[in-house]
């Protein structure tokens, strides 16, 4: 897990988005082991009591799991992965409307313009997959 | 309590180096103290190391005041360079230990290693960066539960600076030792504090737990300061 600091923001609530992001990406799952507080400070350079605050917070928040003398652990709930997708995409969402709410657009102009930017994403996504057949079909990449 | 500071003020023949600055310190923190030049923060951690008298006021390490008992309990980096010329760091080293029963051979190892110093180097021959780092080595050899750090990181490049920095990060005792350490270099340092002091012409402006002031502020330690001393 890499984690870029930015002194600007709480680092303990930082470290615990990426792990919330790294659960919903798949890269953490159910049982795994985190770093003992320590190697994650030295690791990240920040002060033990920092990491020890964000293993605390996320204790709490159920997401991680202390097993004493053995460490701290990504919680076994079978909903945990589902959950966390959900509350990342939540929050990334809410973050978006009220950006654009602030930038003046209408609750309607912005879910039309949701609707054409995924269906021009998902366009990319066909022109791309078009192109790379086209290559395994003719077995050429750059013809000059 | 670890460390008690009590109304201490410190005068100079004219100057007032320090005024009416109280705060108490637990065991297990690393504390930024910050300020511009001439704030009082050398003064404060020499009055603290034992090496000037208070005007008025007061300290207690360990509810000791400062003398020959609780130099056994504090490591004090001084601004300046004290090392000898004519020594190895080897020598250097050995001549510090024999001065102290609390010094920690496996730490001295580590350190050395984390800092990249070659024991077997001549003092003469090292760089003014591979002697701060040294000198740090040399500070937190010791398991003393209360080091002081002088401005460790100025004058130094910042590969340097870097290594010093991982340096405390990783020998820190958190069950038993605080670190207070000043320095101009907020931005780099500002993550391995989680406590700030702020001194002003040797008052304390502020002082907080650095995450709460990220939280409440919605802005680093450095923005802060510079706010601050604006």
């Amino acid at each position: 897990m890499r984690i870029r600091v930015d002194v600007s923001r709480p680092i303990y609530q930082q470290m615990i988005d990426e792990v919330k992001r790294a659960i919903a990406r798949g890269e953490l799952k159910p049982g795994d082991k985190l770093p003992s507080h320590r190697d994650m400070a030295q690791e990240i350079r920040v002060n033990p009591n920092t990491v020890q605050r964000a293993y605390r917070e996320m204790e709490q928040g159920g997401l991680v799991q202390t097993l004493r003398g053995l460490g701290t652990f990504i919680s076994d709930d079978p909903t945990l992965v589902e959950r966390t997708r959900d509350e990342m995409a939540r929050r990334s969402i809410l973050a978006f409307v009220q950006e654009m709410r602030a930038l003046g657009f209408s609750p309607a102009d912005i879910v039309a313009l949701v609707e054409k930017s995924v269906n021009e994403f998902s366009d990319g996504q066909k022109d791309l997959r078009d192109s790379i057949q086209g290559i395994q079909q003719t077995g050429v990449i750059n013809s000059e | 309590m670890l460390l008690k500071v009590e109304h201490l003020s410190k005068r100079y023949l004219r100057a007032q180096a320090l005024d009416d600055v109280s705060f108490e310190l637990n065991r297990g923190s690393i504390v930024g103290l910050l300020g511009p030049n001439g704030s009082g923060k050398s003064t404060l951690l020499k009055c603290i190391a034992g090496l000037c008298r208070p005007t008025h006021g007061r300290i207690l390490i360990d509810g000791k005041q400062p003398g020959l008992e609780t130099k056994r309990k504090v490591a004090y980096l001084p601004e300046v360079d004290s090392l000898y010329q004519w020594m190895t760091a080897r020598q250097a080293m050995d001549f510090a230990k024999s001065f102290y029963n609390d010094w920690d051979e496996t730490r001295e190892a580590n350190l050395l290693d984390l800092v990249k110093i070659d024991a077997e180097t001549s003092i003469k021959a090292m760089s003014k960066g591979q002697k701060a780092r040294l000198r740090l080595v040399m500070a937190l050899s010791r398991r003393a539960p209360l080091i002081l750090l002088d401005e460790p990181l100025s004058g130094i490049d910042p590969p340097s600076r870097s290594r010093v920095l991982n340096a405390i990060v990783s020998e820190f005792s958190e069950e038993e030792q605080t670190i207070i350490l000043s320095t101009h270099e907020v931005s780099e340092a500002e993550s391995i504090f989680d406590q700030v002091i702020f001194l002003h012409k040797g008052k304390i402006r502020l002082m907080g737990d650095a995450e709460d002031i990220r939280t409440e502020r919605n802005s680093s330690i450095q923005e802060l300061l510079e706010e601050v001393y604006a």
